[in-house]
């Protein structure tokens, strides 16, 4: 199987482990910094992160589309006794949420400043950098691992000390459900390891692409394995009955920290179910795909009717995130090509799109401090050019044609229409309900006659509109023309789709490439029955 | 001269006397250990109010570090270096694991790395005693000297290669922490606690000595070697294995009495509760590691055949302990407790490291107790400053708003109790790591699964007091600001967190250790012939001089089975 096949092409500077030490070696300079200066300290943070944003984007631009395979790959010992090894690559999939990863930092920590202890918040920010980068770039199961669990703790502090409201109750309970989600898949990533070199008679290995090419899991063990690793993932994404935390967590925290809490840190959990999921585990997710793919459907439209209903803003843009993953994780378990390709659009855009909505609603609270829409009325007329940005990452993200959030959901719909069309169908329903529930805020929010306290709602400062320049840059660049993006994922996802074709016999992907809709379509849905 | 004491025993099929060989090299850090302790107090009686808690201090510290030394050209051996490791002359020793003290004594690598750990930790909880002392203006030598002691017995645990060796080390070792623990004069629940934990401690003592002599009955030695080969060359029937059986888990009674494994656990959380903080440090460190050492030796080495029958006990034990203490200690507003409760939970841990009964499960013992000795220490540590004067704040409500009031303090709090939550890039995510490893290994992954349950429960409570310390404006329980972190503290605190990331960070040394370091069966002295010893023959006090008194073993009639 080519797909391990690690070309170590590309520049001589050692990119990816840049990336990764970049933000750990910001976060120890701001600690070394005495408190009390905090513009030292923003100036450090802004200058890393700016950094790393540069750094991934040499990268993009570096990046060779034409090779399926992880680039930029560099390895290096870390634990001999455990085999544990330090490797780093990018590949298709993982390449843009670096890229979103680098560019969404910067952004927040530009957007947002905190209240108080500056030191504190810089420090953890920075740190939160390098978990993101690990993660995606972890080519090793045990490193990725420890980077999963490198943004439990900084995001933890960022919303138990700089939140609002609830934070230490938000706080404790996503320290909570993260870390019950990877107690179960650390054990699995043991129980994988010694398996593994047990097969092997070479002793333990962590190593993701020897684990994945070995095979020499039974199909009981493969598919036990698999569900101690979407326990981990589905708590982060989250799908849908493990999302409670999210919501919380989402509204209670600084706005800094919710742009990457949605826009960086669920996408840990739909990258982990590619990349760990449906690459190691390629037998067991086809059996597990329809029970997937189908809370992804609860998930999408639980999550709107919710939205529909809250009264906080902030609250039902972090139910608007629940529905949004949804449809990744829909796309995802579609297990084709336009499925996967979607998923990861999806991701991004989500990224992108909430992330410039919470940093809008960061600006809303510092003007009014409440996200009670019922507070909140006649904004238009007070503050044009903020209720027009808005409206513009809005319907982003309800998903309409010519802007980012369209391309991820309608490629997710194809995707999964090919592999169980009714399902699809019901999803559809889904980006109707988006539309109503954020018209529905916005007419509440921004029409009318703005009341007495709503009257000296100041418009948007140039300040804060150009951390949002990029953002709608993207939305209209994605939105229109998203084929130098989608021909930079389609080589991983292709070989990925063929390794699970390869692994998992009679298995055949319900795409279009093999001209016959039809037949992969009934397959797919007598399984769907079948696993259910 | 040498610190294990030895009891003699009347030959009953000859009239000769025979001495064993004594290694003496292999004694030294024991020696260096015992002399410590009674040279202290033999010059704090003799010097009077001339000396200090700065003299016991340091006196401490030296002796702790000075055996530290002299045990790692036990190491060198062990390993089988060739290089000259202080005296130690490759040429005329040979390599590997030994036995000494007519195969009384192991000097394997398990045993070594213990003791090279007990000496370290001596040191770090005397630097909080004087802490402790300095700032509540006592002057005692007997913490000092009752510390050394009581490690002394410690290391004889590590390195027991018979029952009774092993009871006289858990005897020495649990005499000395029962006065620790009833030290605080003014507060009377240090002398209950004291009370509280000789008796039950007693309880436990009389079971385990009642386990080996069960085990003796049954297998007429209590020689871990003759244990061993006689029960690989018997297969025991009726009686006898009924006699073995009950002895052994006699024996798992009282080892888990002395871990604090649930049900045995009922002494802990009011013992470390009522002892003073800077004692406690000390039991949660040195007394865990020597019982688990000795449950490593008793169980996994000596009885390793009988695995079928008490790992399911251990299991027991575990998920009891993992479960428990993380529930038990969630409702605790009492840090003291709080923490014994999480001690509980770390044993449940460690008894899934002496549960795999196998060289990964010992690995994970080792790790898990390097680990743990450290990140306890430091623990307590930050407990007695926080307690201040008279040892007295333990409330919860003491650590409110502290990140505001003593950052530092705080900092290095959250740390440790991060590494016991067992976050990665800490000392404490690798200790759960090899604990995974070795439940995994075994085909008890469900164990592994409870364990990391149980984790994430526990890790509710270490965010309790986070919370408390960085997430909460400060009450008025809370220490006033400039707070005062005595000087040796400190330097202990350093130490604690330093190897915590230390080991977070890189884990390649610690492990590269561990792997060195099995415990292993050592048969006597290769000098002695390839024959055992006879089971009666063993052990008798005797200098170097009566060494010459030695017959050839093999030509005495053995009760034992087997012959290697």
């Amino acid at each position: 199987m080519m797909y391990g096949v690690l070309a170590a092409q590309g520049l001589s500077f050692p990119i990816l482990p840049a990336l990764v030490f970049l933000p750990i070696i910001g976060a120890l300079v701001i600690a070394t910094i005495p408190a009390g200066r905090a513009e030292l300290h923003r100036l450090v943070a802004i200058a890393t992160a700016v950094l790393l944003g540069a750094l991934s984007v040499w990268m993009l631009v570096a990046f060779d589309p034409s090779v399926a395979g992880q680039q930029f790959v560099s390895s290096t010992t870390w634990v001999e006794s455990l085999d544990i090894k330090f490797v780093l690559g990018v590949d298709g999939i993982s390449l843009f949420l670096v890229v979103l990863t680098g560019i969404l930092f910067p952004i927040a920590l530009f957007a947002a400043k905190p209240e108080h202890s500056e030191k504190g918040y810089y420090f953890w920010l920075t740190l939160l950098g390098a978990g993101c980068m690990g993660v995606f770039l972890a080519g090793d199961l045990f490193l990725f691992f420890l980077a999963f669990e490198l943004t439990l703790v900084p995001l933890y502090f960022l919303i138990g000390k700089w939140g609002h409201g609830r934070r230490v109750y938000a706080a404790n309970k996503f320290f909570l459900f993260t870390m019950a989600g990877s107690a179960l898949m650390l054990v699995c990533i043991v129980a994988l390891a010694v398996l593994d070199g047990a097969g092997e008679g070479g002793g333990i290995t962590f190593d993701l692409v020897r684990i994945a090419e070995g095979g020499v899991l039974s199909e009981t063990a493969q598919r036990v394995l698999f569900l101690g690793f979407v326990a981990a993932f589905a708590v982060k994404v989250p799908v849908f009955p493990f999302h409670t935390w999210l919501p919380d967590a989402h509204t209670e925290a600084p706005t800094a920290g919710s742009v990457d809490l949605a826009g960086v840190l669920l996408k840990l959990g739909t990258y982990g179910f590619i990349r760990y999921g449906l690459y190691l585990f390629p037998e067991a997710s086809v059996w597990a795909a329809p029970a997937l793919i189908s809370l992804g459907l609860i998930g999408i439209i639980y999550g709107a009717v919710v939205a529909a209903m809250q009264r906080n803003l902030k609250r039902l843009v972090a139910y608007s995130s629940v529905s949004h993953m949804g449809f990744a994780v829909m796309g995802i378990f579609a297990l084709n090509i336009e499925g996967l390709e979607g998923s990861i659009m999806q991701m991004i855009n989500h990224g992108i799109i909430t992330g410039a909505l919470f940093i809008l609603l960061g600006y809303l609270y510092k003007r009014r401090h409440t996200y009670e829409i019922s507070e909140l009325s006649g904004l238009q007329k007070v503050a044009p050019v903020f209720a027009g940005l808005f409206t513009l990452f809005m319907l982003a993200s309800i998903g309409v044609p010519g802007l980012a959030g369209f391309v991820g959901e309608f490629l997710v719909l194809l995707g999964t229409f090919l592999a169980h069309r009714w399902w699809a169908v019901v999803a559809a329903v889904g980006v109707i309900l988006a539309a109503l529930y954020m018209l529905w805020a916005y007419q509440r929010v921004f029409h009318g006659e703005p009341s007495e306290a709503n009257r000296s709602f100041k418009d948007i400062k140039l300040a804060e509109f150009l951390p949002l320049v990029p953002l709608i840059g993207l939305v209209f660049f994605i939105g229109l023309y998203p084929k130098p993006i989608l021909e930079r994922i389609e080589p991983s996802v292709q070989l990925l789709v063929e390794h699970i074709e390869q692994q998992v016999p009679g298995f055949e992907s319900p795409g279009t490439q093999d001209g016959s809709e039809l037949q992969p379509v009934a397959a797919g849905e007598s399984r769907g029955e079948g696993g259910e | 001269m040498t610190a294990v004491s030895m009891f003699a025993q009347t030959p009953l099929l000859t009239e000769q006397i025979v001495a064993p060989v004594v290694s003496w090299p292999a004694m030294i850090p024991l020696a260096v250990m015992a002399l410590g302790g009674l040279l202290l107090l033999t010059f704090a009686s003799l010097l009077g109010r001339r000396v200090g808690t700065p003299f016991f201090t340091w006196w401490t510290v030296m002796t702790g570090l000075i055996a530290f030394a002299t045990a790692i050209p036990l190491w060198a051996q062990v390993q089988g270096w060739d290089r000259r490791v202080l005296w130690w002359n490759p040429e005329n020793t040979p390599a590997g694991a030994f036995s000494t003290v007519g195969g009384a004594f192991g000097v394997d690598g398990f045993s070594v790395l213990l003791t090279m750990l007990i000496c370290l930790a001596v040191p770090v909880c005397a630097l909080v005693m004087a802490g402790t002392s300095e700032r509540d203006g006592e002057r005692h030598v007997e913490g000092p000297a009752l510390m050394i002691l009581s490690a002394t017995g410690a290391i004889v645990m590590a390195g027991a290669n018979d029952l009774i060796v092993l009871f006289l080390g858990l005897e020495v070792l649990s005499l000395a922490v029962y006065v620790l623990a009833a030290m605080n004069l003014r507060r009377v629940q240090s002398q209950e606690a004291g009370l509280k934990y000789f008796v039950l401690g007693a309880f436990s003592s009389a079971f385990f000595l009642y386990g080996i002599a069960l085990v003796y009955g049954g297998t007429g030695s209590t020689s871990l070697v003759n244990i061993t080969n006689f029960l690989a060359g018997n297969l025991l029937l009726g009686s006898s294995s009924v006699l073995v059986l009950l002895g052994v888990a006699l024996m798992v009674a009282g080892l888990a009495f002395k871990v604090a494994a649930v049900p045995f656990h009922s002494w802990s959380p009011d013992v470390y509760d009522g002892a003073p903080t800077s004692s406690v440090a000390f039991m949660a460190s040195v007394v865990k590691v020597a019982a688990f050492a000795g449950m490593v030796r008793v169980l996994v080495v000596g009885f390793g055949t009988f695995a079928a029958d008490w790992r399911p006990v251990l299991q027991i034990l575990a998920v009891l302990s993992l479960v428990g203490g993380a529930l038990v200690a969630l409702v605790q507003t009492n840090v003291k407790r709080l923490l014994a409760y999480s001690s509980i939970s770390h044993a449940g841990f460690i008894l899934l490291g002496v549960e795999a009964a196998n060289e990964t499960g010992n690995r994970a013992v080792l790790v898990y107790l390097v680990v743990y000795t450290f990140l306890v220490i430091g623990s307590f540590a930050v407990v007695s400053i926080v307690g201040r004067s008279g040892d007295a704040m333990h409330s919860l409500d003491s650590y409110r708003g502290l990140g505001r009031v003593a950052p530092a303090l705080a900092g290095t709090f959250t740390i440790l109790l991060l590494a016991q939550a067992g976050v990665p890039f800490t000392s404490g995510f690798y200790a759960k790591f090899y604990a995974v490893i070795a439940a995994v290994d075994t085909q008890s992954a469900w164990l592994a699964v409870v364990a990391m349950l149980s984790a994430v429960i526990a890790a509710y409570l270490y965010l309790r007091l986070v919370v408390a310390m960085w997430f909460v404006a400060p009450g008025e329980q809370t220490p006033k600001p400039g707070i005062r972190i005595p000087a040796t503290t400190g330097v202990a605190l350093v130490l604690c967190v330093a190897v915590t990331l230390f080991i977070g960070i890189t884990p390649g040394p610690l492990t590269s250790v561990v792997d060195e370091a099995p415990p292993a069966v050592v048969q006597p002295p290769a000098a002695q012939g390839s024959e055992l010893p006879a089971d009666l023959l063993n052990l008798l006090d005797g200098g170097a001089g009566q060494e010459s008194l030695t017959t050839d073993p093999g030509s005495l009639p053995s009760t034992s089975g087997g012959n290697p």
